[in-house]
Order: structure tokens, then sequence, then C-alpha cells
């Protein structure tokens, strides 16, 4: 698509939606939000990009192999099981430490795994979303 | 509300099952999209309907503050639209790959891996 | 050690990721596929041994209890199925290794064999139903990738009609699991067995079941839901080919003995158990039926899946404990003798350039070992003795004689004959006649080495075979415990509602 307008809000709306997408990761928690819907926003600002700048520039703005951050995604989500097998509880149960650092506050296992969930949507939604637009095998 | 919500999930399925016994194979992945969400839609009915807050615990109290909404059925359908996503996705890849090697996307015309002297692999 | 419960879905996850960046490095991927299978094998052998002499295993996720958790429950059953899966990946991943070209490696071959795997595992060792439809995706999107993975025209229009019927049977799994929620609130197949006595809504209950029948006899290949089988297995490689042959059809198996008798147990059960008694002779007698018409060595034997799931499928039935223990070890021996016969039927197109039963022949002069292996696997699966299918068979004829189930019973010998008939029909095509001369053999082109790797895995379930058939005493031991323990619900209720059998 050749839209002047489009390519040009779509590089404020990309590092915006990004911004948001992180919002949504890190409000996970305890209200709406999370890694599943972050990291779903963060791959819609790239399919935005690539609908209004083409995948090639898309791909190059986005500089990872989709793919790489699927695995980084799941072995961050399977990380965040070790706490518990290495502190000998049930399996997955979480693990919390107060850092003390305002607007920070506790971080825990359950956070480690939002990430995992974030990266692992980012690389899935976006190897898809290139796979379909042409240049590579399913 | 729980009335529109029965007629919608039931206008749903009869929309996926109509659309999955059509020949062409975009209408084939069309069926399935809809019988996923009715599927969604019948879980979300059946889980009742409250119009509750979330089930956290508020700030400062002992436990749920009655109205809340039974957050299962929303845990149950958030997963399987993770799942009807990926699925379908791949379903849609798919789909084109084999419209493309295969010239048609008529199920009708795909039968030579079901007749008996099918060509050898 | 409750570590040992998740070890079998965790180890083969941690591989497939741990071989994704290792996409340009095929020797890498093969050496963590083996090193991985080999380690699984070990953790299902502890596994096994530890709720033998233990008794059944629980954990609950995330430390929350029992019905609102997720649990994961290893009873005799469920282990004895980890078990089997342990030692057809191991052979798939020997198999693999001199068949897979390396077009297939480059796109993921062996990660998606282990994330098939986790699927696999993750549904014999749940205890929960939704958790149950989440496996099955996982095994599910993992066999499509697998099934159309090299893009033939012929695997793409099979893994067309795969995926259908799967998605279908998907969405119809769903809509079950959303009725059951909203008429039991709750999801904990232990909790779900407590519970559904007491429900009075007992013509949802009765809609639930069926749609959970349909479900897995999708998954199963039962009688009227068989027909995307045999237009889809034939289409990929082999090794692909065996480990689906082996193993999912038996996953469809598992899930409606579990359901029918755990969650299920009231008067619900009793009607599936009596459409299945109808199911079970026509399945037998349609599949031997279909593979006595084919001539390709791969649809032959895809029928023949369909037909030995009726067996499996009777012994359900018919509930007795005789019937339950017959009905494990079938499911056990079935899943050893189909992959076996599946990886004979590799070799057999290695060697002679066809899966064509016309175009091929004479190979029981210029392959005695494959014709010998052939031999044991066929006449496993027909039944003869002393090997494992024989005794399977006997267990489970035995089991419908005593209730009184004279007609299946006649449908199953009959339709063992027939099995014998088309296994004589293979052996005489491929092994007995003159090679025809139409095709010629591939050997050439990949060498020695390849070969010991494809033979390897057949000699190591063949050897199972004849143990199962001449040591069956230990064996019948354990199905028998494991078919009390399955059909004494209350145990198994106290073990995951109470935090356990430890």
């Amino acid at each position: 698509m050749n839209s002047l307008i489009l390519s040009t809000s779509s590089r404020y709306l990309l590092v915006l939606l990004q911004l948001f997408s992180v919002f949504l990761l890190l409000r996970g928690h305890n209200e709406p939000g999370g890694g599943f819907a972050g990291g779903l926003v963060a791959a819609a600002a790239y399919a935005l990009y690539f609908i209004a700048n083409g995948v090639e520039e898309a791909q190059r703005v986005f500089r990872f192999e989709p793919l790489t951050v699927v695995v980084a995604g799941l072995g961050v989500a399977l990380a965040s099981t070790l706490p518990s097998i290495l502190g000998g509880m049930e399996f997955m149960q979480s693990v919390w430490v107060n850092t003390g650092i305002p607007v920070i506050g506790k971080v825990g296992t359950p956070l480690l795994f939002d990430v995992g969930v974030y990266l692992l949507v980012l690389g899935i939604t976006l190897k898809i979303v290139f796979s379909l637009a042409g240049e590579d095998e399913p | 509300m729980t009335l529109l919500l029965a007629l919608i999930t039931g206008l749903f399925y009869a929309a996926g099952i109509y659309l999955i016994l059509r020949r062409s194979l975009v209408k084939v992945i069309f069926g399935i999209m809809f019988l996923g969400h009715a599927a969604n839609m019948l879980i979300f009915s059946t889980g009742r309907l409250t119009k509750g807050a979330p089930a956290f615990v508020p700030a400062g109290a002992q436990a749920l503050v009655e109205p809340f909404a039974d957050p299962l059925p929303q845990a149950l359908i958030l997963t399987a639209i993770v799942i009807g996503f990926g699925l379908q996705a791949f379903a849609i890849v798919l789909f084109r790959r084999s419209f493309e090697e295969l010239g048609t996307d008529d199920v009708d015309a795909m039968r030579t891996t079901d007749c008996i002297e099918g060509g050898d692999a | 050690m409750k570590l040992l419960l998740v070890l079998p879905i965790l180890l083969p996850l941690v591989t497939a990721l741990v071989m994704l960046p290792f996409r340009e490095h095929p020797g890498v991927q093969r050496g963590l596929a083996l090193g991985a299978s080999l380690a699984q094998a070990a953790v299902a052998v502890a596994l096994l041994a530890r709720v033998y002499a233990g008794g059944i295993l629980t954990l609950q996720a995330g430390g929350w209890a029992a019905p609102f958790g997720i649990t994961l429950v290893a009873d005799l059953l469920s282990a004895v199925m980890v078990a089997a899966t342990a030692l057809i990946g191991l052979t798939t991943s020997i198999y693999s290794l001199g068949s897979i070209d390396r077009e297939r490696e480059r796109f993921f071959f062996h990660p998606l064999m282990q994330l098939l795997l986790v699927g696999i595992n993750g549904a014999f060792l749940t205890g929960d139903l939704f958790n149950l439809y989440v496996w099955f995706e996982v095994m599910l999107i993992s066999s499509f990738v697998l099934l159309a993975l090299g893009g033939t025209p012929r695997q793409l229009e099979g893994s067309v009609k795969y995926v259908t019927i799967n998605l279908l049977s998907s969405a119809i799994f769903l809509s079950a699991v959303g009725i059951l929620y909203g008429v039991a609130g709750t999801l904990n197949m232990a909790d779900l067995s407590a519970r559904l006595p007491m429900i009075e809504q007992r013509n949802l209950l009765s809609v639930v079941a069926v749609l959970l029948l349909v479900t897995f006899g999708v998954k199963a290949a039962i009688f009227p839901l068989f027909f995307w089988l045999p237009a889809s297995y034939h289409t990929p490689p082999v090794a692909v080919s065996a480990i689906f042959a082996g193993l999912l059809t038996k996953v469809g198996v598992y899930a409606i003995m579990r359901v029918f008798t755990t969650v299920f147990t009231g008067a619900e059960s009793e009607a599936i158990f009596r459409i299945l008694l109808w199911v079970a002779p026509l399945t037998m007698i349609v599949g031997v039926l279909g593979a006595a018409a084919q001539y390709d060595l791969r649809k032959l034997l895809s029928f023949h899946i369909v037909s030995q799931i009726g067996y499996m499928l009777f012994a359900i039935a018919i509930q007795s404990p005789l019937a339950i223990a017959g009905g494990l070890f079938y499911i056990v021996h079935n899943i050893v003798a189909k992959t076996s016969l599946f990886y004979i039927s590799g070799i057999i197109r290695e060697k002679s350039g066809a899966f064509q039963l016309k175009k091929i022949g004479g190979l029981y002069s210029t392959e005695p070992l494959l014709a010998a292996l052939f031999l044991v696997s066929a006449l496993a699966l027909a039944g003869i003795p002393p090997l494992s299918g024989f005794w399977a068979k006997l267990m489970v004829i035995r089991a419908g004689l005593e209730s009184g189930h004279y007609f299946v019973t006649a449908a199953a010998l009959t339709v063992s004959l027939l099995t014998l008939f088309s296994m004589i029909k293979i052996w005489n095509e491929a092994f007995w006649k003159d090679d025809p001369g139409v095709v010629s053999a591939t050997e050439e082109v990949h060498g020695n080495g390849r070969t010991a790797l494809l033979y390897l895995p057949v000699v190591m379930l063949c050897g199972v075979i004849l143990f199962f058939g001449l040591s069956f005493e230990p064996v019948y031991e354990l199905s028998a415990r494991a078919a009390a323990q399955l059909l004494d619900v209350g145990s198994y209720r106290n073990a995951v509602l109470r935090g356990g059998g430890l």
C-alpha cells in the first residue's frame, strides 16, 4: 500500500503501540491486560507498519528473526518454573521477591512467565504475518 | 440477555456447520472459525451471565465482594481463543499452499488419496 | 520426587526449545533427539516403577489444590501409556535418523517430533478435562505440521482432510467441555466423578457424554468417523506415518477409557458402552474389509489400524477387570506391532522402490532378516501364539465370552482370520513371489549405514513383541493391576483430591 499519511503515522504509532503493549504486560497481574494481550498489541504494531511500508521494511525494523523471539519467549517462560523446582516446592508455584524499588515493587515468577508469553505471542504472530506476506514457506 | 446469547450461539453453530459442508476450502475455514466462536460463546453463557466485578480480592479486604464474575469460563475462553487462533492460522496457510499445489479449492476434486490405485509416493 | 511426573512433558519441551536455534546444524539436532529420547525412556521406566510400587502419583501445578488448579495424575494406566510413548519415541528418533531428508530437518522435523511427544504425554498425564483439550491441541498442531512438512501435493491433500476433521472435532470437544462446566461447575476429572452422580440435569450429561464420544471417536478412528485416517496416514514420510499409526489413535482410545470409567460412572457410561458394543464389531469388520481391497502397503496397514481399534473398544465396552486388563495390553501390543509394521513398510520401499504390492516381490531371497522381522510383527498383529497379539486377543475374547457377548466375540474371531489373510497377502506379494522388475531399488543412493538405522528400531520392537509373548506372566500382572486401579475410581478420587498417594 502506498499512502504517505499511513506510512508517516505508522512510524509514530509503532512506538506508541509498543509502549502501550509494555504497559499492558506490566499491569497484567492484577488488572485486565497481561502477556498475551501485550504481545498481540506489539505484533499488531508491526503488522500495521508492514501494511504501510512493506514486508522488508517491517522486518528490518523488527530486527530479530521471529522464531528467535519465540525461542526466547519459551525459554523465559520455562525459566520461570526453575525457582519452584530448585526450591523444592510444587511445580510452577510462584515465588515473589520484594525489590523495594518504588513503582516496580514486588517482582515474581508470574511476571517472568508473562514476559515469556509476551515474547512468544509476538514472535508467533509476526512469523505468521510475515509468512502470509509471502516471503517465507509455512 | 441469556436468551439473546443463546440465539446467537445457535446461529453461529448453524452458520459454521452450513459453511463447513460447502465444497470450497475458503468456506470451510470460515465454517471452522464460526464453530470455534460458537463453542466459546457456549462456554461463556454456560458459565452464567453475571454483571459482576472481576474476581479480584480488593486491596485491604479478605474475601471477594459479591457480585463477582466467575473467572474460570473467561480463562477457558481465552485459552481456547489462543489455541483456535494458532490452529486457524495454520489451516489458512495450509489451505493456501494446497490451493497453489493442487490447483483447486474444491474438496470434491481432492480424491487421489482416497482412491485404491493412488500414485506411488 | 514429584518432578518425575512433569519430566515426560518438560523434557521433550526443553529439547525442542534447545533444538530450534540449530536449524542449520542437523547433526546437533539428531544428537539431541537421540539423547532426549533415551533420557525419556529412562524417565518413563522410573515413573512406571514408582507408580507400580507407590500407587497413584499426583502433582498440583502451582501449588493450587485439586479442584481449583491443574492436576497431573499418573496411575498405572497413564504410566504404562507414557512408557509405550517413550519406546515409540526412541525407536522413531533412531528410524528418522536413517530416513528423514535434509530439507525436512531444516524445517524443524526433530523439534516438531519432540513437541508431538509433549502433547501425547501431557494427554496421558493430565487429570483435568480442559487441560486434556489443551494437550490434544498441542499434539494436533505438531501432527498437522509433521504431516504437511515437505509439501508434496499428496501430503497437502491428506493434510487438508486430516486438519479439517480434527478442527471440527476440537470444536465439538470444546462445546462438550463448556456444557459440562455449566452443569457441574468443575472440570477436574476426580472432582467431576464425585459430583456427576448428584447432578439432576441427566439429559445434558447424556449430551456431553455423546459429544465426548464423538470427539474421541474421531481421534481414535472408530467406525463411522474413520475416513480421514486411510486418506492421510500414507502420505507423509514413513517415520511420521509410523509414530502417528502407533500413538495418535491410541490417545483417543485412552481418552475414551479414562473418561467413561473415571469421569462418567453412572447410566451415561453404560449407554456409551451399549453404543460401543455396536461400534466395536463394525469398526473391526469395516477396517479389515477395507484393507482387503488395498494393494498400497501403507494404506492397507492404515485400514488395519482402524480394524484393531475395534478390539480395544470391545474391551472397554465389556468393562470387566479382565477385559480392561486385556484392552490395556491390547493397546500396548498394538502400538508396538503396528509401528514395527510401518517401519518395515519403509524398509520395503527402500529395498524394492515402491509401496505398491503389485510392483514388488522377491524380498525373501534378498532380505531374509526383513522377512523374519515382518513375520514376527505380522503374526503378532494377527494373533498367532506365542506372540504378544495372541495373549492380547485371548484376554479380550475370553472376557467377551465370560460376559456373554457372543456375537461380537464371533466377529472378533472372524476379523482375526481376515487379518491373517491380509498379512499373508503382503507376505505373498512382497516376499514370496518373484520380483516383477517394474521398479528398481533405491539402496545404492544411500549406502549401508542408513540401512542399519532402519533395521535397529524394528529389531528392538520385535524383541519387545517376543518378550511380551514369551514371558507373559509379569505383563499380565501389570495389566491386571492397572485395570483394577482404573476400575477403583474411589482411590483415584482420594489420590487427587486429598493430595495424593504419597
